[in-house]
């Protein structure tokens, strides 16, 4: 929020929560590419639930850093590896996050980031195997003050 | 101009053995969605790829949308088989290449 300084901040006050959060609390529901998103990652098979494990903040007091980790459980070796994990947020203006890409030299499919929240969602991992397989798994963050992807 | 990446790996390695990275770049990672205090909308600049590679073979990558928080923090791991450079490049909107570079070595 560097383009309202905290004089102006302060004299807005609650008014001003209202506004930002008002129309990203809308979008969350109305703009919703996430189904376009993962439908282009996993070309319309179903993910299976399971390996993966999503560890993200119940509340999140700051939307505009979220820590995010992923762990996705496989042997990381040249014939059975991950591959890419897609991570979408469906309440954000944009519902891609990042895209991660592991190797077997990455010896472990695990990976930290930190992300932006414009409002309360679900964050949803989509884990795509060296052989194809899809896993995926999701959690609810709530959020107090929206990150409004900035 | 963005500070220099700050990057953390172990100096050596056992052989085989999996170490984690963390790294961490100064970047503003303006969403373009945001207006300044005259309502125009301020300009989409982010880092849109990630890459690290260990001498010349891709250990991992990533590409990453505005949702992705101010100076972005990303931590991974790698597997050392053999002594050698880790290469790390950030590739910004307009073109920019933040790069840096770590070796490691093996622990005798």
């Amino acid at each position: 929020m560097k383009a309202i300084n905290r004089r102006q901040a302060f004299a807005l006050g609650g008014g001003f929560v209202m506004l930002t959060l008002m129309p990203m609390a809308a979008d969350a529901e109305v703009t919703n590419d996430a189904a376009k998103w993962i439908e282009k990652f996993t070309g319309g098979k179903q993910p299976a639930k399971g390996k993966i494990s999503l560890d993200l903040p119940e509340i999140a007091e700051n939307g505009n850093t979220v820590p995010l980790s992923i762990n996705i459980e496989s042997p990381m070796t040249a014939e059975s590896y991950v591959k890419d994990v897609m991570i979408i947020a469906d309440g954000n203006p944009n519902a891609g996050v990042a895209t991660l890409s592991f190797t077997p030299l990455s010896g472990k499919a695990e990976a930290s980031i930190r992300i932006r929240l414009a409002a309360t969602q679900n964050v949803v991992a989509i884990a795509k195997m060296s052989d194809g397989a899809l896993f995926t798994e999701q959690k609810t963050v709530k959020v107090t003050i929206g990150g409004c992807g900035g | 101009m963005a500070d220099k990446p700050r990057i953390k790996l172990p100096k050596e390695a056992i052989k085989g053995e999996v170490i984690q990275i963390k790294t961490l770049v100064s970047h503003v990672m303006e969403s373009g969605q945001r207006k300044d205090a005259q309502g125009k909308t301020i300009p989409r600049k982010i880092i849109n790829k990630f890459a690290c590679e260990f001498n010349g073979k891709p250990v991992f990558s990533c590409a990453l949308e505005p949702a992705i928080s101010a100076n972005p923090y990303i931590q991974f791991d790698a597997r050392v088989d053999e002594a050698g450079t880790f290469k790390f490049s950030w590739t910004d909107d307009d073109g920019t290449v933040i790069a840096a570079e770590e070796k490691i070595s093996l622990k005798a």
